[in-house]
């Protein structure tokens, strides 16, 4: 019988509480022997050592992009995959990891000014959609849960 | 003798964005940086000038998976500068929050991360589908552990991630107590993989031994992650109040994080389970004692590695202290204590799953703040996991590359560290001159 083709799933974090990806690691109670079967894990740094971001069908990625780093992370990772879905607020709004967009100059204060400019902060903390292509969101804070699981049906059924 | 670059870019199975770079010369450690990396949000300047009621569930946000600890440690440091005193039925909830967090929280270390290191595979996702099999049957009583400890969690303060009823004075609505016979049961139910967990964790034969300053929260009349008096190993006993003064703060220029030391004699020192287990082993509910008590033996210790079996030992704490409240708690309808604001300076501290958290406010007459600070465990066990990686590094150089990389991770990730607080992965950078 013909193997059947796995969804190659990729799951990347910028910055945020990481909420959504623990709220993940609650999903796989439920689903990671189901999901094992028919979903391979490519890049996902909370649970394996060996990564890889090439050839994934779906990239879900977690946080704000807060430094020129990050852009370039996130713009590798769209290169590299079908489809991306932004997950949980900082990704698809900028929201609250971009509160510091909204700081006065008097509220950025001496212990502020060190860090922005002692590591390669971005000018202005950015939602995905503000740097690559996003082709759905699973909002909230943390990510919606049912959305989620639609969502990772909608693309098991479009690409395994 | 060593000589070249390395460079391992991810290391994995821990919470948080962290690097480590080390620089070999001559058989010798000659720099050794661990750097927390991950990109500030700077949420306790956006606190200020906001009214109180709106910053605990804003500063759960500093952590997705410590959310509910952050919550109660912001919730608490603002009663104290309103002068609120919660209800003993209060107190009895929040605790009941608590157990379900540091039971999901810890099973995510110990059985996500951490057991692939003890079953010596890369990942859970590698472990076989065999019922037979005992990792196998770990991690589906992870399943179980965790799912109790979100349900305990979910039915007390409304969700395990960012919980929307615990508020400033008591609860927003109290919990249905028609869902406790049942939580009883789960955790019940959980009680002997729990203790099957405890038994496969004290197997863990990696010791490292530097430092044996600890510091966490204890409280005389029970093991208690919520109040009481800090103390350290030393004998030490500091007011709340005097916590900020007790640390020295060290800017670490690599770091995104402030890392901290004694104030007095500029040493540093470890916070999270093993300390806690240490300083207050005497104290654990009687019935989590008596279910292990030889694996209770091996405390107080000074093997970092110990950490992991001190978690598992406080899920069970959790697993025993929730049953015997959900038991003998009648609850009686109360509304959440408010009163006028009043100019004022609170300080919270409370033990996070990773150690002891710090939150202080300070408040206007009005009720919105003026000034905010928040002391995390991550940052304050940073110059402890440093030292024990240089002593790990200056007494294995004679072992192969790939040992030490993933002994370094190991080490780093006994420590349970929590970047977001700090999260995302972790990047070496090995230089060998």
């Amino acid at each position: 019988m013909e193997k059947k083709k796995k969804l190659v799933v990729g799951w990347f974090s910028f910055s945020c509480s990481e909420d959504s990806t623990i709220l993940f690691t609650e999903l796989l109670n439920e689903h990671l022997d189901e999901w094992k079967k028919v979903i391979e894990f490519r890049h996902l740094k909370t649970l394996k050592s060996n990564n890889s971001i090439e050839g994934l069908d779906v990239a879900f990625v977690e946080g704000a992009i807060a430094s020129p780093t990050q852009e370039k992370e996130l713009k590798k990772i769209r290169e590299n995959c079908k489809s991306l879905v932004a997950i949980g607020s900082c990704a698809c709004t900028g929201t609250p990891s971009n509160c510091r967009n909204k700081l006065v100059p008097e509220e950025v204060n001496y212990k502020i000014s060190w860090y922005l400019s002692n590591f390669d902060y971005s000018k202005e903390v950015k939602k995905l959609a503000d740097i690559v292509k996003v082709d759905d969101e699973v909002n909230g804070c943390p990510m919606n849960a049912e959305v989620f699981l639609k969502i990772m049906d909608k693309y098991l059924k479009k690409y395994a | 003798m060593h000589s070249g670059e390395i460079t391992i870019d991810s290391i994995t199975k821990i919470e948080g964005t962290a690097g480590l770079s080390v620089t070999i010369k001559d058989d010798k450690v000659i720099d050794l940086k661990f750097m927390i990396k991950d990109y500030r949000r700077f949420y306790t300047s956006t606190v200020k000038g906001k009214p109180i009621v709106a910053v605990p569930s804003f500063l759960s946000r500093i952590c997705g998976t410590c959310s509910i600890a952050h919550l109660l440690c912001a919730i608490e440091a603002i009663e104290r500068s309103q002068d609120i005193k919660i209800t003993e039925q209060t107190r009895l909830l929040r605790r009941l929050a608590y157990d379900g967090l540091m039971i999901r929280d810890h099973a995510l270390h110990l059985y996500f991360f951490v057991l692939p290191d003890l079953l010596g595979i890369d990942s859970i996702l590698d472990i076989p589908d065999d019922h037979d099999d005992f990792g196998h049957q770990l991690l589906h009583d992870s399943f179980d552990i965790k799912k109790a400890g979100s349900e305990l969690s979910t039915t007390i303060a409304g969700a395990i991630i960012h919980a929307p009823m615990p508020t400033i004075g008591g609860f927003m609505s109290l919990p249905d107590v028609a869902k406790f016979p049942e939580l009883i049961k789960q955790l019940e139910g959980i009680r002997g993989q729990v203790i099957r967990g405890v038994k496969a964790f004290a197997g863990m034969k990696d010791v490292l031994i530097r430092n044996s300053d600890y510091l966490a929260l204890r409280n005389d009349k029970y093991f208690d992650f919520l109040d009481g008096e800090i103390i350290n190993s030393s004998g030490k006993k500091i007011k709340e109040t005097e916590f900020h003064n007790f640390l020295d703060s060290v800017v670490i220029p690599y770091s995104q994080a402030h890392g901290y030391v004694f104030s007095d004699d500029k040493q540093d020192y470890l916070v999270g389970s093993l300390a806690r287990i240490n300083l207050n082993k005497d104290s654990l509910n009687k019935r989590t004692t008596e279910s292990i008590e030889e694996y209770l033996a091996l405390f107080p210790s000074d093997n970092v590695y110990h950490n992991n079996l001190a978690q598992a030992i406080e899920i069970l704490q959790c697993v025993d202290d929730a049953i015997e409240i959900l038991s003998t708690i009648e609850l009686v309808p109360e509304q959440p204590i408010r009163v006028p604001p009043r100019p004022g300076v609170g300080v919270g501290v409370i033990e996070a799953p990773r150690g002891t958290l710090y939150h202080m406010v300070e408040v206007d007459n009005q009720g919105i703040v003026i000034d905010y600070d928040v002391i995390v465990p991550t940052a304050q066990n940073q110059i402890n996991i440093e030292n024990d990686l240089k002593k790990y590094f200056e007494e294995n150089l004679d072992k192969g590359e790939d040992v030490l990389k993933l002994e370094a991770e190991k080490i780093i990730r006994t420590y349970d560290p929590c970047m977001s607080c700090a999260t995302n992965f972790l990047k070496i950078e090995w230089i060998r001159l």
